[in-house]
């Protein structure tokens, strides 16, 4: 360190960063060099999302197809429509479907798995390897390779059920409009487990060994030492898991758009997908807007809710 | 007492077991149908391939993928190095001076890992045809970087909050301005959380799907997501030859996870958790 001090003293500066020195007050100078550092990052992060979303409500409040151009403003009437539309309502159940399921099925799966890698199994690190893996792969690739698994003619799911005496269950399980949900939604448990699995694995390896070796000298048994020690240390891990989970459902696409489009019969559609369809295939991109600025305002009040409780939470500790 | 321990392993062991099949099946089904011949995968599917054939890769080599490939390479790495530079240098006032804008700037920075992607869709389309850019790799870079700056700044700036306070106090009295100080001093300091931002953001990119769907049109500007479907489209019949696409575009990843597994799964976790 003291070497590079001395270097940068002895670099001469150049006559107009004395001037500047000189004619420029410090406060205003420091202020300067604040804006300089933000500026590139904070103009990007503005025109890409603060002006966009400013934007999407703007063009909320017409009714606009964006391909000519009648541009007709008429108020909160898609907000309106919206409100009536049984597809938006369905969307939305969805994806609060998704949300519990994510919260019930994927942080428990990676809560499992994280604790399998702290057993005293052998090989777990080959384990750990490809326990981790799904959350690598492209979602438009876990999309084609799933949709092939579920297939109604050669898929393996169905050769699994009838291997295992299931056979009368076989189906093409994403054009049944009672199982492609299901189906979509045990594929999104498969993609996301692993990323629970890592956050948590984090957490447990920052728990103190000493922690465990004094409940040992206690006398607490495994199941005691999970429930009183392990489970109350990661619930900070938890929480943020779940608000993971909660905002990454809701602005789910990827993998239904490839897999089913939201079909069929609207039985997997999604806010998201749903909004894609109404602005880049029907060409309504007022109504679009109104739907995407719903999932902005459904996501900013999920956020509030969060975090006012997470300081509550905080100040009751 | 070692088979005693032994046995009471064996559920763990099961359960152990079952979690490696349900995460490394439909890989292995990706992998294996994709050595397949098309004829062989119509009669028996899910079997072990009888004669290894590495058709299905060249023909996936020698169609547009090799394309898609590179622009996927070009769009994340550059989209990456921007956001580690304007990231890194947006958090250097944020962490370490003060001034009344700085908690509401890094809130406003913060708020946007909570933002849809969907709500900055349309007029990010539209932006983009007016500058020109639709339909080329270069459009896509723009929100790329703008979607990662929220998570890179939160990891940064607590990352450089934890630094000493005196290494700028040293330099300061040296006479070492604000520019010199965060890029010679500051910035090299700064490595591990490079790291994370890096691998978070890449994996991110590498991955994206939305935009590249919006913001290009044809093949020759296809990111590599985009490309795998058009593929899927095109020769759907040909499971093989989709399977071989599928398995060669998972590779990148999978080969910089196996030289750097502790590190990706590190860069994720703190990447999130910060978040």
């Amino acid at each position: 360190m003291l070497k590079n001090n001395v270097e940068y003293s002895s670099v001469s500066r150049t006559p107009t960063e004395l001037a500047l020195k000189r004619k420029l007050s410090p406060k205003l100078k420091d202020l300067l060099v604040i804006a300089g550092f933000i500026a590139p990052a904070l103009l990007i992060y503005g025109i890409f999302v603060v002006y966009s979303i400013g934007m999407t409500f703007y063009y909320s409040l017409f009714n606009w197809s964006g391909i000519n151009n009648s541009f007709e403003f008429i108020g909160i009437q898609n907000y309106l429509n919206l409100l009536k539309d049984g597809v938006f309502w369905e969307a939305f159940g969805n994806n609060s479907l998704l949300v519990a399921s994510s919260l019930f099925t994927q942080l428990p799966l990676g809560l499992i798995m994280a604790l399998l890698l702290f057993s005293p199994l052998k090989g777990m690190r080959f384990f750990r390897s490809i326990y981790f893996m799904p959350f690598l792969m492209s979602t438009v690739a876990i999309g084609i390779l799933f949709t092939f698994m579920y297939d109604g003619n050669f898929g393996i799911v169905n050769q699994i059920l009838k291997a295992v005496g299931l056979g009368s269950l076989q189906q093409g399980w994403l054009g049944n409009e009672n199982t492609a949900i299901w189906a979509v939604i045990a594929t999104i448990c498969w993609q996301f487990a692993p990323f629970y699995m890592i956050l948590f694995r984090a957490a447990i390896v920052g728990i103190p060994e000493e922690l465990y070796e004094a409940a040992m000298i206690d006398g607490a048994n495994a199941k005691q030492r999970f429930l009183k020690l392990t489970l109350p240390l990661l619930m900070p891990t938890i929480v943020t898991s779940s608000i993971l989970s909660i905002i990454g459902s809701l602005k789910y696409f990827d993998l239904i758009y490839v897999m089913t489009g939201g079909g069929p019969n609207n039985s997997t559609e999604l806010m998201a997908t749903y909004m894609y369809e109404e602005t880049f295939t029907n060409f309504n991109m007022g109504y679009g807007s109104s739907i995407s600025f719903a999932m902005f305002l459904i996501a900013l009040v999920i956020t509030v809710i969060i975090v006012t409780s997470e300081q509550k939470r905080k100040g009751a500790n | 007492m070692n088979i005693i321990k032994k046995i009471s392993n064996m559920p763990l062991y099961a359960l152990a077991i079952i979690l490696l099949i349900f995460t490394g099946l439909p890989y292995l089904i990706m992998i294996n149908s994709s050595f397949k011949s098309q004829l062989e995968f119509m009669t028996s599917p899910w079997s072990f391939p009888d004669a290894f054939t590495f058709d299905n890769y060249s023909m996936v080599l020698s169609s547009n993928f090799i394309r898609y490939f590179g622009n996927s390479i070009l769009v994340s790495v550059i989209s990456v190095v921007i956001v580690i530079v304007i990231s890194a240098m947006a958090s250097y006032p944020l962490a370490r001076m003060k001034f009344k804008l700085n908690r509401p700037l890094f809130i406003l920075f913060m708020v946007g890992m909570m933002i849809p992607i969907h709500t900055t869709l349309i007029p990010i389309y539209l932006l983009t045809i007016n500058m020109g850019l639709y339909d080329t790799i270069w459009g896509l870079i723009g929100p790329y970087v703008a979607f990662s700056i929220p998570i890179s700044v939160v990891i940064f700036t607590q990352f450089l909050q934890d630094l000493p306070k005196e290494l700028e106090e040293s330099a300061k009295i040296d006479g070492c301005g604000h520019f010199r100080l965060f890029w010679k001093i500051l910035f090299p300091l700064l490595t591990p959380a490079v790291a994370t931002v890096a691998i978070y953001n890449f994996i991110h990119i590498w991955n994206e799907f939305i935009f590249a769907l919006v913001l290009t049109n044809s093949q020759e500007s296809a990111t590599l997501p985009l490309g795998l479907r058009e593929f899927y489209g095109e020769f759907s019949v040909n499971v093989p030859g989709i399977m071989a696409a599928l398995t060669l575009g998972s590779l990148p990843l999978l080969l910089v996870y196996l030289v750097a597994q502790e590190k990706i799964v590190k860069g994720i976790a703190a990447g999130s958790v910060k978040g």
